[in-house]
């Protein structure tokens, strides 16, 4: 057994499902079956092939799926590219868990739950919302607004349909950026239609996408009466080490690896304005 | 713990002994430069020298070094660990500053979880530590509550009038002494206090030995990262990275890998903040400009990781990356600038 931190453990790839155009979610076992390792909502996994690279991916499925893990993973890099070329069988190497995850056991209990969503950032939160959903009575309310450019990038938009949508207490609001042929939903950006929603400021928010998403979709929530004490979020920054050594994704007095990547705004506040 | 002496005419034999026993690093003279390398008969001993161009880090966090392996084979992958070091080593002639930057680098490296590389290098060394007789103007160690006259490491070293004067100051140290003892003839404290007390003048007499650290506080984090100085410090900075392969408490790395041709060498290696692609994500998203990369490297030194350890600096005033900038910029005009002009 090697206690090193930064040596991976194998894992393999058992499913590969085509969500979007640039979009692939992995299914990953262990080599015995099994997952890898336990996790919470939140946290993240360095995924690597060797000679190609190694970076961080959050980790997209719940830790009540006791079978097996899923990275929803979009092709953006040398490493992604090689990922998305991956099939049944290929071994690849993982470690972790790293990061804080959201407070699921903390101060997300009990709460009515809003989760915004921008393409991609969808991986992040389903991780929480399935958790949420496998343990329903511990949590209130549930609203997900859910963005992305076109119809055809929405991620998993079977598990959304058929389980969220399906689900008690759980609301659903899909939206694409532009109109499309056989899309007879919302159409606009994610923090517009946040507004129009008019949600009650309650409970906690949950928000992930890209950065201009985000801080707009801050100020609809500000508007809304939100404070930022009830809005999280989940950063991403470069990673080498994953255990708050190596330099790269320090912010302040803060290590995005370990001591995020999940940060509530207020905390987020009395950081630099870094990036 | 007892001051003992040996003249500086038998110091081989001392390395001799030492080298007998485990593997010895020295300041060693090579190609016109001066760095810590294994000493062997004949190699050119430098204990004159100030300051080795780069410090002894290398010796237990090494520029570059194998983290694990990988063999590929269609699908599958076979991961080959990789041995820890096993080689027990003693590390002398380690000025006062780079002794300290040991403990700072511990504080990355030793906390939960821990490196296990560089707690095996930790373990295995021995640091000699030796006062300073003649600091230069770029010394500034004063600042960081560093004595030069008083060297903090596992054994202590003065050389004086011709003598090596030795004391060990831990239990590795004293282990190290009861092995060579027997070449040293006993001395008194007080036969050095005069050297000592030179010594701290001269520090004191330094250009940069007075520096106001006084407003580097965390409480400070954001006035001082907003400062309108930045700007001008880092305008004319090249990005070559020299300050942070020469600064003993620099500890940012990055992780690649290799192809050997027989498999996958994956190896760690210093890396720099003030790089272009330091922090450069796969979609773009980075440190847009040099201004934001040096202000890093300092707003870390003085403030950060300050923040995150109990008040202590990054930096130990050993004033190399003030003898090596090519364009003349250090921390020390960067202390000044942010409200530090000397007391």
């Amino acid at each position: 057994m090697n206690h090193e931190a930064l040596i991976p453990t194998l894992g393999v790839v058992t499913d590969v499902r085509v969500d979007t155009p640039d979009v692939k979610t992995f299914r990953v076992n262990a080599l015995g079956g099994g997952k890898c390792f336990e996790h919470m909502p939140g946290q993240c996994a360095m995924l690597s092939i060797p000679g190609v690279g190694e970076a961080m991916f959050s980790i997209t499925s719940s830790p009540t799926n006791k079978e097996f893990m899923e990275f929803s993973i979009k092709k953006c890099g040398c490493l992604t590219e090689w990922l998305h070329m991956m099939e049944v069988g290929q071994q690849i190497t993982i470690r972790g868990p790293y990061g804080n995850g959201f407070p699921v056991e903390g101060e997300l209990k009990g709460q009515d739950l809003l989760f915004i969503a921008g393409g991609i950032g969808l991986a992040p939160l389903r991780s929480v919302i399935d958790y949420v959903l496998d343990n329903r009575s511990n949590y209130g309310k549930i609203n997900i607004v859910y963005g992305s450019r076109s119809a055809d990038d929405l991620v998993d938009i079977d598990e959304i349909r058929e389980r969220w949508m399906n689900a008690e207490g759980v609301n659903v609001h899909l939206t694409i950026d532009r109109e499309q042929e056989g899309w007879d939903g919302h159409v606009g950006f994610v923090p517009n239609y946040v507004k129009e929603l008019g949600f009650n400021p309650e409970g906690k928010v949950l928000v992930c996408g890209p950065p201009i998403m985000i801080k707009f979709t801050l100020g609809a929530l500000t508007d809304l009466g939100f404070e930022r004490t009830q809005v999280f979020t989940t950063m991403e920054l470069r990673m080498k080490c994953g255990i708050g050594k190596c330099g790269r994704c320090n912010i302040g007095d803060k290590y995005v690896c370990k001591d995020g990547p999940v940060f509530r705004f207020d905390e987020l506040d009395e950081l630099p304005a870094e990036y | 713990m007892m001051m003992l002496k040996l003249s500086m005419e038998r110091v081989g034999e001392l390395f001799s002994a030492i080298a007998n026993q485990q593997a010895l690093y020295l300041p060693i003279e090579s190609a016109d430069q001066v760095n810590f390398e294994k000493w062997s008969e004949g190699r050119k001993v430098r204990l004159d020298v100030l300051k080795t161009v780069k410090s002894g880090k290398d010796l237990f966090f090494p520029q570059s070094e194998n983290l694990v392996a990988f063999k590929m084979e269609g699908k599958s992958i076979e991961i080959i660990q990789q041995e820890l070091s096993q080689e027990k080593f003693v590390l002398m002639g380690v000025r006062p500053c780079d002794a300290k930057s040991f403990e700072i680098l511990d504080k990355v490296f030793l906390a939960e979880p821990q490196d296990s590389y560089y707690a095996a290098r930790r373990a295995n060394g021995t640091v000699i530590a030796m006062a300073c007789g003649n600091p230069e103007e770029t010394c500034f160690c004063k600042n960081f509550g560093i004595d030069a006259a008083d060297p903090v490491g596992d054994v202590a070293i003065w050389i004086h009038e011709g003598n090596l004067y030795w004391k060990s100051q831990t239990e590795k140290g004293e282990a190290l002494t009861q092995s060579v003892k027997s070449l040293f003839s006993e001395a008194q404290e007080a036969e050095i206090d005069a050297f000592k007390a030179g010594i701290r003048e001269k520090i004191e007499q330094l250009p940069f030995s007075h520096l106001d650290l006084s407003s580097f506080t965390p409480d400070q984090l954001n006035e001082k990262f907003n400062s309108p100085q930045w700007k001008k410090l880092s305008q004319s900075c090249l990005g070559c990275g020299s300050c942070t392969f020469v600064c003993p408490t620099c500890q940012c790395y990055d992780i690649r890998d290799y192809d050997t041709g027989h498999g996958i060498q994956r190896y760690r290696c210093w890396d720099s903040c003030m790089y272009s692609d330091f922090t450069m994500m796969a979609h773009g998203t980075n440190r847009p400009t040099q201004l934001e990369r040096f202000r890093q490297r300092f707003m870390h030194k003085l403030i950060y990781f300050p923040s995150n350890n109990d008040g202590m600096y990054s930096c130990v005033g050993c004033g190399r990356c003030v003898a090596k900038c090519p364009i003349h910029m250090n921390i020390v005009k960067v202390i000044k600038a942010l409200g530090g002009e000397s007391k």
